[in-house]
């Protein structure tokens, strides 16, 4: 196998073509673990033969037929083990129909996949590797490159998660309208959860993991353009876009951590900003308002902001309050408290904070520290700050962000 | 996240294992390859290692001008590393599950072993303060 680059075009074809593919074979041969393994071997067949052969005149028939050829071997060869490969073979032949006769609505097949890949009985890291293979069309080899794993681990868990499909016995359907809502959060939160993998892991040496963001983010622009009324969905395409308007600007050459308010604000991307706005603002008329539209609303707030000290505050606290009364994750109190601190002053977060010490979830979590060390800084307790940043240091599971934390200590105690 | 797995032992407990009979090194031996075989099917294994033997272990110091000053002798107390793992899990729990697969490997007389192993996150570059 070739680890040369591919032609971008091509790639993006292979991609944009595999979920289509993959709904095309599922419905032919109703097995989905089949089915993906004999997309991905056409897929990769392509990227073999394609750059010397050329485009075929129908790329996507060409990946389907060289898919089903790759699943009647498959069935031929199962059978065999059953020692019924004669009949099988033949019945096979006979069921393989014209390619494109086994047409469905691509759209609806591309929905359905995500809905299967990001069901609920997958672990978090299972629906994700899952989801880049199966709708992103990520060899499994690129996947364990960006997760920092052994490409056979990679294999391992994707096909753990195919099991488990099999085994909870998801139909390959679009959800009933009762479930609809509640798989489509669950498919727009592994979303989510591949674009963090890629945002919050520091730029430079990992540019691959960067990439996570973009797939992530390709990803959402289609179950966009699927789900066009959905405000939700557009609320987390307008999030990604906002956030990582700001990649640039969020580390310096070394790859150290620069905060929000230290940021060269000239490195954002506007162009990227402008779109995250126009995507949400078309939101609003639609009425029904969710978390992942405030989380974007914020990061409006602060991107329209020329200069950190004129963000206003005000407003993000606002949002703040909406995104608390909606969601019980104690993140999102923990970053409520700072947004009191620069409206109210750091006194009134503080006494917040005491209050989110008692929750189990937070207690032992390291961004209670930061923002605590934080909040005293402000609040001009500066042996506290050290005492809280460095307790924050020793628990974080980021190399980056301990370097951070240390860092601000020996700001404070030099 | 992913964690490592540390054996860890004394030249004591090294001194012990070198004693074991044919049939319990051969259990352990195939204990350990099952559980590695394991890790890897279960999608959460990273590398494995082991160490040569304390006997050959040596600290090292610069010198004045960088040249390696190496120190062979140790007290019986220290432990050193015998072998580890690395896994990539969803929780610590997770991991601390694993850990506790490892340390029941089959010591002499095929009973648990029981070793202790020490757990400890590997940092990555992910970053959640919200900066």
């Amino acid at each position: 196998m070739t680890t040369q680059p591919l032609d971008p075009p091509i790639e993006h074809l292979l991609r944009e073509l595999t979920p289509q593919v993959l709904g095309i074979v599922i419905r032919r041969f109703r097995d989905f673990a089949a089915a993906e393994d004999a997309v991905q071997e056409a897929s990769l067949a392509a990227a073999l033969q394609w750059p010397h052969d050329g485009l075929p005149e129908n790329p996507r028939a060409w990946l389907t037929q060289v898919a089903f050829r790759r699943m009647t071997d498959h069935i031929r060869s199962e059978s065999a083990r059953r020692r019924r490969e004669s009949e099988a073979a033949l019945e096979m032949e006979q069921l393989a129909p014209p390619v494109e006769a086994a047409r469905e609505s691509d759209q609806d097949d591309t929905l359905i996949l995500l809905f299967m890949c990001c069901h609920t009985a997958l672990t978090p890291a299972s629906a994700i590797a899952l989801t880049l293979r199966a709708v992103g069309g990520l060899t499994t080899a690129e996947i364990a490159h960006a997760f920092l794993v052994p490409e056979a681990t990679m294999a391992q868990r994707i096909s753990r998660a195919k099991q488990s499909i099999k085994d909870s016995g998801i139909p390959f359907q679009l959800p009933t309208t009762e479930e609809r809502a509640q798989r489509l959060r669950a498919v727009l939160h592994v979303l989510y959860l591949i674009f963090n993998e890629g945002y919050a892991s520091s730029a430079g040496p990992d540019l691959r993991r960067a990439d996570l963001s973009q797939e992530a983010m390709r990803l959402t622009r289609i179950v966009h353009q699927l789900q066009p009324d959905d405000t939700e969905v557009a609320g987390l395409l307008a999030l990604m876009l906002l956030t990582d308007a700001r990649r640039q600007a969020r580390t310096n050459a070394e790859g150290e951590l620069i905060p929000l308010s230290q940021q060269d604000r000239s490195l954002w991307d506007r162009q990227q900003i402008a779109e995250g706005v126009a995507v949400l603002s078309a939101t609003l008329p639609k009425g029904a308002v969710g978390p992942y539209q405030l989380q974007a609303a914020i990061a409006a707030v602060h991107d329209e902001a020329t200069r950190a000290e004129d963000t206003d505050w005000p407003q993000i606290l606002a949002l703040y309050d909406l995104l608390k009364r909606m969601s019980d994750n104690p993140m999102v109190a923990l970053n409520r408290a700072i947004a009191v601190a620069m409206v109210h002053g750091p006194t009134k977060a503080l006494e917040l904070l005491d209050v989110l010490r008692t929750d189990a979830r937070l207690a032992d979590h390291h961004r209670l520290d930061a923002v605590r060390a934080h909040l005293l800084e402000l609040a001009g307790d500066h042996i506290g700050a050290v005492r809280d940043y460095r307790a924050a240091a020793s628990k974080t599971g980021s190399l980056p962000e301990r370097n951070y934390l240390l860092a601000q200590a020996a700001r404070l105690s030099g | 996240m992913k964690y490592i797995l540390m054996m860890n032992g004394t030249k004591a407990n090294f001194a012990e294992y070198a004693k074991w009979s044919k049939k319990d090194m051969e259990a352990n031996v195939a204990f350990m390859r099952t559980f590695n075989k394991q890790l890897k099917d279960e999608g959460v294994f990273v590398a494995t290692e082991g160490l040569g033997w304390p006997d050959q272990a040596r600290l090292v110091r610069a010198g004045k001008d960088g040249t390696p000053i190496t120190d062979g002798v140790f007290p019986e107390s220290k432990e050193f590393l015998a072998g580890y793992w690395i896994v990539d899990v969803e929780s610590p729990e997770q991991a601390y599950k694993i850990a506790a697969r490892a340390s029941a490997a089959p010591g002499p007389g095929g009973a648990p072993g029981n070793v202790p192993i020490e757990v400890r996150q590997v940092l990555g570059s992910h970053s959640d303060l919200g900066l």
